[in-house]
């Protein structure tokens, strides 16, 4: 598209070099993890301070261009996707660890910092920060606000809104403002709650203050496997309603646990039908106590084989398959879709049946992992875009899943996001009058409706279309993070 | 592991629908009300009554999900009982302030007991609700699953928004098992002293989930397995409580029953950065603190000197009750927002409420 030349004269006059106007410059930014959307944007924006993102931001709002904010372009739902006619502002410059404060504990930060970065600075006071997204080493504190992040610890540790404090948000209005507070409270409404996970479409968050926690004084780490996956799914009930909160509740089905241990040497038993990991943490009186009793309500279960992982190495090497999971189930096929459904738990067992009854209708194999402490389930679908309308089944089958998991009452997005993704089965799980309350809220925010446009809610009119996660021969950018 | 069943209670949706649709057309305030328990906290509301207590019964509860759903008018009692039955409870410890709290209320006022040093507040518990808008909307917003990222989170909004936004048909809720042990140890400590004992134990990681000071008495709450206990509490000092005497001690303090409280008219609310010596500059007999120091309670302190506490430490003040000029209280009792934070308030406030009908200024005069 042609660039207003005034547009461009004042956004330079802010930005310097920090401006990128090229298609060649430009195209680096043209889709983030979920490759299968791109979209080349017409103008990127790397501010350094503050108070440039401000004035950026209101010469966007004068000449009603659209911005669309963008950490490290990790995530899975095209939330970073640039819009025609828009403006990326790339936050990564923002990169600096503000404060530390053990004493507190609290860490302030700016947006583009990673997210383990965050603990590795905290790590010399014995302390962390709890959300571990298997993206951490490469994904921004800003694009984990902007998407809720989770990890495998979150039953026990929560989301990103469980272990943010406060942000700092630029509107689209150029007005800075600061939600929460160091105390974890502010007076006024929780407008903070309603921020975090709102994928980019209520503001610029510009700093955040997060929670640090105390590393554990002791982890450990079990493995069960079982012989039928419905009584694995009924074992991890158990364990739960026996009053045990494990910092890490995973699990895996046969194909998954064939395709980990071909990938990663874990040691994973090959005849099991469903492996569990069972990772407890805490005080060391605390740990053995809970890890003595998860042990027997386990084998009480069914559980054919439980081991306890003897030493650090050997819980890294238990952890590592569970963790390569998704590049593993990756050299099965030439491509695979990824889901990103929550169910209550209880109905897992049935869940996982229709995913396997919809497998054979489909002509396509999945592999089931999930965060079974959460209930949130990653069906890995196998198949082949060179083939001929196998694309279009892995879509369809990807869609009933989430069908089936919003009958079960559930949602169609744990923790990647709706992105430009899932814009379709937001349809399934909301109501018109949820869908337009949504709107306005954004509204609400954003009155001019320029920030990150089109994404996260569908409007009445796009209900029907459904996009896709993608990944071809493995490659997704930055794909030698783990995925889980 | 299975759904428990409980009795059916009672579901007046349409009829405060249609309640609240007729307020809005004639554009009459309502104020709502749960058990009325905690009428003190927040500005005064003149509109007429809209009663919620006959809306009332669990809806959902499976404790192998650790998620209970019930209806707004459900006694937080009935609540809190049928979850011990089942060796659980609401993680955030709210007090209750009466026996008719309904477990809307609880939420709406957002306000959480002891445990929340360690459990943190009531938003962190909110998966979903169902909310009737000051238009006559009925939506459904989040849900029973522990991680949910599709669409806003209003769910988490609705928690100590003081009905402004709606009315809350249900809520579903996070809950956690009860600890296997708890102990409760009492030291004589000045503030500040106190508050340096208890940042060191934040930091070291040790399970406290209760912390509260008074008078030089600092009274702290472990829990986590007898084993475990047993190993820490002569690492830490101080005399232990039986059991009863330290339930006693817990319930005093949610409820504000404790010695200190009842003496404290009006009763003012410093919420502080943990670990901040901002209460030790208050006259000790004026004082009393919880959370490792987060939520400091003064009486009989002059407004300065709080502005001054509160400036310098980056925390807030609210007024948490009033005198006993009930509702001839005109000014705020919360923090001022400043401009554009309160011009925000006040466009989400239209888009949930746009008569603005529900419970107005009870936060702010204008809200």
């Amino acid at each position: 598209m042609a660039i207003d030349a005034g547009l461009l004269r004042e956004l330079g006059s802010v930005l310097g070099p920090g401006l990128l106007s090229t298609p060649a410059a430009c195209v680096a930014y043209e889709c983030d993890a979920l490759t299968a959307h791109r979209h080349p944007p017409d103008l990127v924006a790397l501010p350094t301070s503050v108070e440039q993102v401000q004035q950026i931001v209101r010469i966007c709002r004068r000449h009603s261009v659209p911005v669309v904010a963008r950490g490290s372009g990790t995530g899975l739902s095209g939330g970073a996707l640039p819009v025609a006619g828009g403006l990326l502002l790339v936050l990564s410059r923002l990169d600096e660890i503000l404060e530390v404060d053990p004493r507190r504990g609290l860490a302030r930060v700016q947006p583009g910092v990673t997210n383990l970065a965050v603990s590795e600075a905290a790590a010399p006071f014995g302390m962390y920060y709890a959300p571990d997204p298997s993206s951490q080493v490469a994904c921004s504190v800003g694009g984990n606000v902007a998407e809720n992040s989770g990890g495998v610890h979150c039953l026990k540790y929560g989301l990103t809104v469980h272990n943010v404090l406060a942000v700092k948000l630029v509107t689209m209005e150029g007005e800075l403002l600061t939600l929460g507070s160091e105390t974890g409270e502010a007076p006024g409404l929780n407008l903070l709650g309603a921020v975090i996970g709102s994928e980019g479409l209520l503001g610029f968050v510009v700093e955040v203050t997060v929670r640090l926690l105390p590393l554990p004084r002791r982890v450990e780490l079990l493995l069960a496997a079982f012989d039928d996956v419905g009584r694995c799914a009924e074992a991890v009930g158990q364990v739960i309603a026996a009053g045990i909160i494990p910092a890490g509740l995973e699990m895996m089905d046969a194909p998954a646990i064939k395709a980990a241990e071909a990938f990663a040497r874990c040691g994973y038993p090959l005849d099991a039908q469903a492996l569990l990991l069972c990772e407890v943490d805490g005080l060391p009186a605390d740990v053995d106590d809970d890890l003595g009793r998860a042990r027997t309500l386990l084998e009480a279960a069914g559980a054919t084989s439980v081991r306890v992982a003897r030493d650090a190495g050997e819980r890294q090497r238990m952890w590592s398959g569970r963790k390569s999971a998704f590049p593993a189930v990756g050299r099965l096929a030439p491509d695979y879709y990824c889901m990103d459904g929550t169910i209550p738990r209880r109905h897992l067992a049935d869940v996982l049946a229709q995913i396997a009854a919809l497998s054979t209708t489909y002509r396509l194999d999945v592999a089931n992992v999930f965060h079974a402490g959460d209930g949130n389930l990653h069906p890995l679908i196998l198949f082949d875009a060179g083939k001929d309308g196998e694309l279009e089944r892995a879509e369809r089958f990807g869609a009933d899943i989430l069908e089936a998991c919003v009958a079960a009452g559930g949602t169609v997005t744990g923790e990647h996001g709706v992105g430009v993704e899932k814009l379709g089965p937001m349809c399934s799980q909301f109501g018109a009058a949820e869908l337009a309350t949504f709107h306005a809220l954004k509204l609400a925010f954003d009155p001019a409706g320029l920030l990150n446009p089109g994404k996260a809610v569908p409007t009445l009119a796009r209900c029907a279309d459904y996009g896709a996660l993608r990944v071809h021969g493995g490659r997704l950018p930055h794909s030698h993070l783990p995925r889980f | 592991m299975a759904l428990i069943e409980t009795p059916p209670g009672q579901d007046l949706t349409d009829a405060l629908v249609e309640r609240v649709l007729a307020a809005a057309n004639a554009g009459t305030p309502l104020r709502i009300v749960g058990g009325d328990t905690k009428r003190f906290y927040g500005r005064p509301v003149a509109g007429e009554t809209l009663a919620l207590a006959g809306h009332h019964g669990v809806v959902r509860y499976d404790p192998a999900e650790l998620v209970i759903t019930a209806r707004g008018g459900t006694l937080l009692a009935d609540v809190e009982a049928l979850l011990a039955r089942h060796g659980q409870r609401l993680p955030f410890e709210p007090p209750s302030f009466g026996s008719l709290a309904t477990l809307g209320g609880t939420v709406a006022a957002g306000l959480a007991g002891p445990a929340r040093v360690a459990r943190g507040p009531v938003r962190d518990c909110v998966l979903g609700a169902r909310l009737l808008t000051g238009d006559g909307r009925v939506l459904k917003f989040g849900g029973e699953v522990m991680k949910n990222v599709a669409g806003y989170d209003v769910s988490r909004l609705l928690a100590g928004s003081l009905g402004i936004l709606g009315v809350l048909l249900d809520v579903s809720l996070k809950v956690l098992p009860v600890a296997r042990g708890a102990r409760t140890l009492r030291r004589h400590i000045a503030a500040q002293g106190a508050i340096d004992l208890l940042g060191a134990a934040a930091q070291r990681g040790l399970p406290l989930t209760g912390s509260f000071w008074s008078t030089g008495e600092l009274y702290l709450r472990l829990e986590g397995s007898p084993s475990g206990l047993d190993e820490l509490v002569p690492t830490i000092g101080g005399d232990p409580l039986d059991d009863s005497a330290a339930a006693s001690l817990w319930q005093s303090v949610r409820e504000q029953t404790h010695a200190y409280f009842t003496a404290a008219h009006p009763l003012g609310r410093l919420s502080l950065p943990a670990t901040t010596a901002g209460a030790a500059l208050v006259r000790a007999d004026r004082i009393a603190f919880e959370w490792n120091g987060a939520q400091a309670w003064v009486t009989g302190v002059e407004r300065e000197t709080i502005d001054l506490i509160t400036r310098a430490a980056g925390g807030h003040a609210t007024l948490f009750r009033r005198d006993d000029a009930e509702d001839r209280v005109t000014g705020d009792v919360f923090a001022p927002l400043p401009t554009p934070l309160l011009d925000l308030h006040r466009a989400v406030k239209r888009v949930f409420d746009p008569a603005g009908i529900l419970n107005p200024g009870r936060m702010y005069a204008d809200l």
